[in-house]
């Protein structure tokens, strides 16, 4: 399983960086969910992955050997309610750049950097 | 934007029951699976089918508090949630519990206070999204 | 609960805000009292600090490492204050020039929001609450460049968010990694167990990220380019704390983590930071060489100015962190203080291209002084703050036989006077050009008073710490100290233990 993941982490941050590189600002956008889709993985692949054991202590006051550990999950989530947020954001703001500039190329927002002379 | 009838009727009966489940996913949130954000979705979806049905003007009608509103309420609940430790002498968010227990609720204390806070910031937060959202495509 | 106030006070007033949200008048009354008592909350947690050492409050009795800890030591707290006077200057000069658009679309309530994020920031002593705290700057960050939805502003944001939102994804990563190494997310139990985990190597390599996650937040070499493309865009007041404060959060988390949790290899780590500091300082002067707009040559200088401050830490000795800090505080002061001065300017004018404007010194002559002050003192001239702050950090450089980066800076400094001369001469000094576009301030006196009030205030300020140093230095000096000396940290946080 952990094999599996980790494939999937590296398959996730390889094809979000080359998106972000990309020039449309969809892919840009899609390129930022990856990686943050990436990074919440890889903290819940360093929190143990283990099937049908709780992360309980039992009365006995003993934890179940190999029980996974419940805080990434728990900060998996706040990053993603998080990572809702600014991505919610951002799809909006690029959609009004299109609106407002009339086109989706990053290439052609240069107004920003030009020299008056 | 004329709905189906078939839908409207559908809605009339779903609306119900989901804010009902809305509240019981809040109130068993605290040592079950549940609590204020899945509840505060539930409630935001129900809303977001009410203006599917009949219209973003009348599910905002429907609401009859703005969303804006109702999200700052959340805000200051969870707020005052956190300081109310500080009148019983203890330090800012820990949590205060009643002792006894009250039918149905099952302990009373200031984190089912944060949850009802975070519970209304979740559905003033989604449906002011949706409503937005769905007032643009109009 | 002294170290919560500075966080839940702004928190606070922000919903007071919104739940009058139409009522824009009462928003701007509710700004400043709450950016008033930020003040007072900072200077009362500031002389705790001082009088008796770091403060640590554990949120909801949770002890340490377990729940989160809101620690404040004295570079936290000198931030905090800094974060609070901004504040409140910012607060007074938006009064006079944020238009009513603005104001309708939430623009107080973002303000306190951000200043609640950056104080969070300062305070956390946990490594995922700062994260969190982050984004609660990041998103109010995001929405105050946006507001007003001009095109160079969309455009500006789309860089701004793009980077910074790749910087949290790192820096997440980078979380859960130093997770998986020791298991525990408190920034003073990272340090008690981070030296004893079984590959050290690794423990570089999360450094590095945090380098780049920082280094984006705090815009080092080569990881800037979206500085310069959006400060210039928003509105004076809104540039103005963002000059100040948010790449100052990205260089106290650097001095934090780099002090605190990330002293295994300071060798390979530092050196790497020295040079960086190099590159930052000298290609963000030569980039502002280049540029005929006021607010883009005060934002290239941000850059080469985070450079000192990165020195500092990257020398790595008592006096030279004790003059980054020093650095620090100068700095935020008198780079908010040109950027309202620059506001000013286009206030009147109504342009900041240098080439449109000129004629200042004649009309207001009390302007091109206040200009001066922060403008010379940016330079480091003596004997104003920045003379002492670039002296410090160059005779610590010095001390530790670093010519190199010694002549890099020095040669900085002298660049970063002919830019200012060059603001001076096209704006004050030379004749206005014929095709003037504005030539009085318009508005009233009271406006004109509000414009001015921020500006005497943060240039007296910076007048007296170039006057009267030595206190500021010795609590720079403390802070270097404590920051120098983890266990003291550590200690405050986890309780004396006998392990």
């Amino acid at each position: 399983m952990e094999v599996i993941l980790v494939i999937v982490i590296g398959v996730l941050y390889a094809s979000g960086l080359y998106m972000i590189l990309r020039r449309s600002f969809v892919k840009v956008i899609i390129g930022l969910i990856f990686l943050g889709h990436a990074a919440n993985l890889l903290i819940f692949t360093v929190g143990r992955i283990s099937k049908g054991i709780p992360a309980f202590i039992s009365i006995e006051g003993t934890l179940a050997e190999n029980a996974a550990d419940p805080l990434p999950q728990a900060l998996i989530l706040t990053a993603i309610v998080i990572g809702f947020g600014v991505q919610a954001f951002a799809i909006v703001l690029f959609k009004r750049a299109y609106q407002t500039t009339g086109t989706d190329d990053l290439d052609e927002l240069n107004t920003t950097d030009e020299l008056i002379q | 934007m004329k709905s189906s009838l078939i839908l409207a009727t559908t809605v009339k009966y779903i609306i119900p029951l989901l804010l009902i489940f809305s509240f019981f996913l809040l109130l068993r949130g605290h040592n079950e699976p549940g609590g204020g954000f899945a509840g505060g979705l539930v409630a935001a979806a129900a809303y977001a089918l009410y203006a599917i049905a009949n219209g973003v003007e009348e599910a905002e009608k429907f609401l009859s508090i703005e969303p804006l509103k109702l999200f700052s309420f959340g805000l200051l609940t969870a707020l005052i949630s956190a300081l109310l430790p500080l009148l019983a002498g203890k330090p800012f968010m820990t949590g205060v519990w009643l002792d006894n227990k009250i039918p149905v609720i099952g302990k009373l204390g200031t984190p089912i206070i944060f949850d009802v806070g975070v519970y209304l910031l979740v559905l003033g937060v989604s449906t002011k999204i949706i409503f937005s959202l769905a007032q643009e495509e109009e | 609960m002294l170290l919560v106030l500075p966080i839940i006070s702004p928190f606070f007033f922000a919903i007071i805000m919104m739940l009058f949200w139409n009522n824009t008048k009462a928003h701007r009354i509710i700004n400043l009292v709450s950016s008033a008592a930020s003040i007072i909350f900072a200077v009362m947690l500031f002389s705790n600090v001082n009088n008796s050492g770091i403060q640590v409050f554990q949120v909801g009795s949770w002890q340490a490492p377990f729940g989160i800890s809101l620690v404040a030591d004295l570079l936290s707290a000198i931030m905090i204050v800094i974060t609070s006077v901004i504040g409140f200057s910012t607060a007074v000069y938006s009064l006079a020039t944020i238009d009513h658009e603005r104001e309708k679309f939430g623009f107080y309530p973002l303000l306190q929001t951000l200043l609640m994020g950056i104080n969070g920031a300062f305070l956390t002593g946990d490594i995922f609450n700062l994260y969190v705290w982050f984004e609660v700057m990041l998103i109010s960050s995001f929405v105050l460049l946006a507001l007003g939805g001009r095109k160079k502003q969309l455009e500006g944001a789309i860089k701004y968010v793009t980077l910074n939102l790749l910087s949290s994804a790192l820096f997440l990563a980078g979380v859960g990694i130093l997770y998986g190494l020791a298991g525990t997310l408190n920034m003073a139990d990272l340090a008690r167990k981070l030296p004893l985990i079984d590959n050290p190597e690794m423990l570089t390599l999360v450094s590095m990220l945090f380098l780049i996650a920082f280094g984006i937040k705090s815009a080092v070499f080569p990881l800037y380019f979206w500085l310069p493309a959006s400060y210039h865009t928003p509105p004076a007041a809104v540039s103005a704390i963002f000059a100040g404060l948010l790449t100052k959060v990205g260089v106290y988390s650097l001095m934090r983590v780099f002090t605190l949790i990330f002293i295994n290899d300071t060798d390979f780590t530092h050196t790497i930071i020295l040079v960086i500091a190099g590159f930052t300082m000298l290609s963000g002067v030569l980039g502002a060489a280049s540029q005929m707009d006021i607010r883009k040559i005060l934002s290239f200088h941000i850059i080469s100015q985070i450079g000192y401050m990165i020195m500092g830490l990257g020398l790595y000795s008592p006096l030279a962190i004790a003059g980054g800090i020093f650095y620090i505080i100068h700095h935020i002061i008198v780079k908010t203080n040109l950027f309202l001065v620059g506001g000013a300017i286009s206030k009147i004018r109504g342009t900041y291209q240098l080439k449109k404007l000129g004629g200042l010194y004649k009309l207001y002559p009390i302007l091109g002084l206040l200009f001066l002050i922060p403008a010379l003192s940016l330079a480091g001239i003596p004997p104003l703050s920045g003379f002492w702050a670039k002296f410090t950090v160059v005779k610590a450089g010095l001390d530790l036989g670093e010519f190199t980066i010694v002549a890099v800076s020095l040669f900085v400094g002298l660049l970063t006077l002919f830019s200012m001369t060059k603001i001076w001469n096209e704006a004050f000094w030379k004749d206005a050009p014929s095709e003037t576009i504005g030539n009085k301030f318009s508005g009233s006196n009271t406006q004109k008073a509000i414009l001015f009030l921020p500006i005497v205030l943060l240039a007296l300020i910076t007048i007296t710490i170039g006057f009267y140093m030595e206190p500021f230095f010795d609590i720079a000096q403390q802070a270097s100290e404590q920051l120098l000396n983890p266990n003291l940290y550590i200690d405050a946080v986890l309780g004396v233990s006998n392990e």
